[in-house]
């Protein structure tokens, strides 16, 4: 037997039974099946990348969610809340919701008017080849480095809970991804995802279900917390954060409200193809509008499965967890707090279900990567750069190309991440070198119509090269360099993510505004669909008061406001 | 969803899957009624109720969704 398929190794959290088996087994059947039955409907450029583009507002809103509820949610952000306590909940709701709403509400119909095939080829569009070929090869270059963390995440929970070797995990969860993807394109991508949702959902709310159960609720859960680590705060998200030394993040209000909640969330949930392009199949221009909106309340309730369990981690394992970068054998790291709780839980049967629903999770986060990839590198960086002039079949072909070559990337990038200590810590860091300066490029570019070419690229080109200076510095020398960027020495690796974020965009704009003012603007009629002032968007007075997107997003908010309310 | 394509809803394939799932772990959950798994709260036939549950939604989609012939 060679290393790559020894499969069983010692150490096993739980051994799976026969209705375990057959539960997993027909998982893996039922997406190839449908992979098969979408090859028949992805014939075309727009069928293979976006999904024919006739998708309902329910079923481009749960893609688009369940596209952010892979491996990260569900290991990472639980490891995450076992770690820093309910201050991980704040990625979900001021760290999400209002840059979902603001998605719908003000940018989707730009995206949409302008038809693109993605947030590059809008660049293209409002700027020129330069800032748009910047972003799709800084996106590609992500896209395929975040479907590594899906692989290794995936890998890691085979490990633990079934002793499963993670070269094999990640073999054949790659291959299965690589069949239904290349053959049925988006249309695979998003039906994926929606049976993912589902499972997610039905695989892991009878944890909190049963821990509440256990605990005796909120308050009983609480206490359990504070018997077992006496004198730290885990269970308040505002409370905390008037100091950074109040918290075990090491954050402050000012890291959360402006390097979260208004770059790196709003650049995420806005310029994140892997989202946008979920929402860009709707069929129509209020279904792309009501699409992330229908998505953020499910967003809002995400923490039930994710942050919760790793509360109760805190408060009912027998044992402590530890950081991956110092255990000694026998201990686990925080990113294994969810599989623990599976099987602390979940007897034969509902152990396959959770089971499931974490491999679902990995593959559809793998799926969505790898299809974003094919239609990045296909339309902004094979077709304008490489080969302007070929038939569609052909682009259709070099997608399908694409994602099998992206998948054997991202296995070298999953062998990769297994170098970091932290899951969470690594794909933070990559959405700050390229989201957070792209959010200032796309937002600048859309509301004020003097931002010139040159200085959409080089603002961009700024903030981009601003982050990686910053992330680079504070892991060779972090005494010296996280108290000057991330403002605290107690700054842990969250924290440090969100003001490098916040550092790049602020520097993304400051070189966009100064370069447009030495530059010359681009005439108006050239930036009608393009630029808010210049674009005449479709209101909705026709629309009864409950269909309205502008109502719902606001219910949204409000229902937002509530929550800090209630978890001050 | 499927005006162009005439594809099958997804949502018929959620309610298989559910379907399939709820039938399983229902009978696992009778089966090991009185021969509890060693997991904790074990005694509240978790399989059993979730498994009901998932069968009924399954089997919902499964009739709302189903193929129709054109």
């Amino acid at each position: 037997m060679t290393p790559l398929f020894a499969v069983f190794v010692a150490e096993r959290l739980v051994h799976l039974s026969g209705v375990d088996l057959a539960i997993i087994a027909f998982y893996f059947l039922l997406v190839l099946a449908i992979g098969f039955y979408l090859k028949r409907f992805a014939n075309t450029g727009e069928d293979f990348f976006l999904a024919g583009r006739e998708m309902t507002a329910w079923v481009a809103g749960l893609a688009f969610v369940s596209a952010n509820l892979g491996s990260l949610e569900l290991l990472g952000w639980a490891g995450s809340a076992y770690q820093y306590g309910i201050l991980a909940a704040h990625w979900y709701w001021i760290g999400a919701i209002p840059a979902m709403v603001f998605l719908g509400l003000v940018m989707m119909p730009f995206y949409y008017i302008c038809k693109t095939h993605s947030v590059p080829g809008y660049l293209k569009l409002r700027y020129g080849s330069e800032a748009s070929a910047l972003s799709g090869i800084t996106f590609a270059v992500m896209t395929i480095l975040m479907s590594g963390v899906n692989m290794y995440a995936m890998a890691v929970v085979m490990k633990v809970v079934l002793g499963w070797n993670i070269n094999f995990s990640i073999w054949v969860s790659s291959l299965t991804v690589g069949v239904y993807v290349a053959a049925g394109g988006l249309f695979s991508a998003i039906f994926n995802e929606v049976l993912q949702f589902f499972l997610i959902w039905f695989g892991a709310l009878l944890i909190p279900i049963l821990g509440m159960v256990e605990t005796n609720g909120w308050s009983g859960m609480v206490a359990r917390i504070h018997q077992n680590f006496p004198g730290q705060d885990f269970t308040h998200m505002w409370a905390p954060l008037g100091s950074f030394s109040h918290n075990p993040m090491g954050i402050n209000w000012i890291g959360i409200v402006f390097g979260l909640g208004a770059v790196q969330s709003m650049g995420y949930w806005t310029t994140d193809f892997l989202v946008v392009q979920r929402v860009l199949s709707a069929k129509d221009i209020r279904s792309a509008k009501m699409a992330p909106i229908i998505g953020s309340y499910f967003k809002m309730a995400v923490p039930l499965i994710v942050i919760l369990p790793g509360l109760l981690g805190r408060a009912v394992l027998p044992m402590h967890l530890y950081p991956a970068s110092s255990l000694q054998a026998g201990q686990h790291s925080f990113n294994e707090v969810l599989p623990l709780m599976l099987a602390r839980y979940c007897g034969p049967g509902l152990l396959g279900l959770g089971i499931t629903a974490l491999v679902a999770g990995f593959m559809a986060g793998m799926a969505g990567n790898v299809s974003a990839f094919a239609t990045v590198w296909t339309y902004d960086i094979y077709r304008p750069y490489l080969n302007k002039t070929a038939a569609d079949q052909h682009y259709v072909s070099m997608g399908r190309w694409c994602t099998i070559i992206g998948l054997f990337i991202s296995i070298g990038t999953a062998y990769f991440v297994m170098r970091f200590a932290s899951i969470m810590d690594y794909v933070q860091a990559l959405f700050g070198f390229f989201i957070a300066p792209l959010f200032g490029t796309v937002l600048l570019g859309m509301l004020w119509k003097r931002v010139t070419r040159w200085a959409g690229f080089w603002g961009l080109l700024a903030g981009t090269t601003a982050s990686v200076t910053m992330f680079s510095l504070m892991k060779i020398d972090p005494v010296r360099w996280v108290p000057v960027f991330a403002r605290s020495p107690l700054a842990q690796g969250l924290a440090q993510d969100m003001f490098q974020s916040l550092w790049s965009c602020v520097t993304c704009v400051v070189v966009t505004v100064l370069v447009t003012l030495v530059t010359k603007p681009r005439p108006d009629q050239e930036l009608v669909g393009l630029v808010y002032s210049l674009t005449p968007i479709a209101h909705e007075e026709h629309a009864s008061f409950w269909h309205r997107p502008l109502v719902w997003g606001i219910v949204a908010l409000v229902l937002l406001v509530i929550l800090q309310i209630i978890f001050w | 969803m499927t005006e162009k394509h005439h594809i099958i809803p997804v949502w018929f394939f959620v309610g298989v899957l559910l379907l399939v799932y709820g039938v399983m772990i229902f009978i696992t959950g009778l089966t090991e009624w009185s021969n509890l798994p060693d997991t904790v709260l074990a005694d509240k036939h978790a399989s059993v109720w979730w498994g009901a549950l998932l069968t009924v939604l399954g089997a919902v989609y499964c009739l709302s969704f189903r193929p129709k012939k054109s």
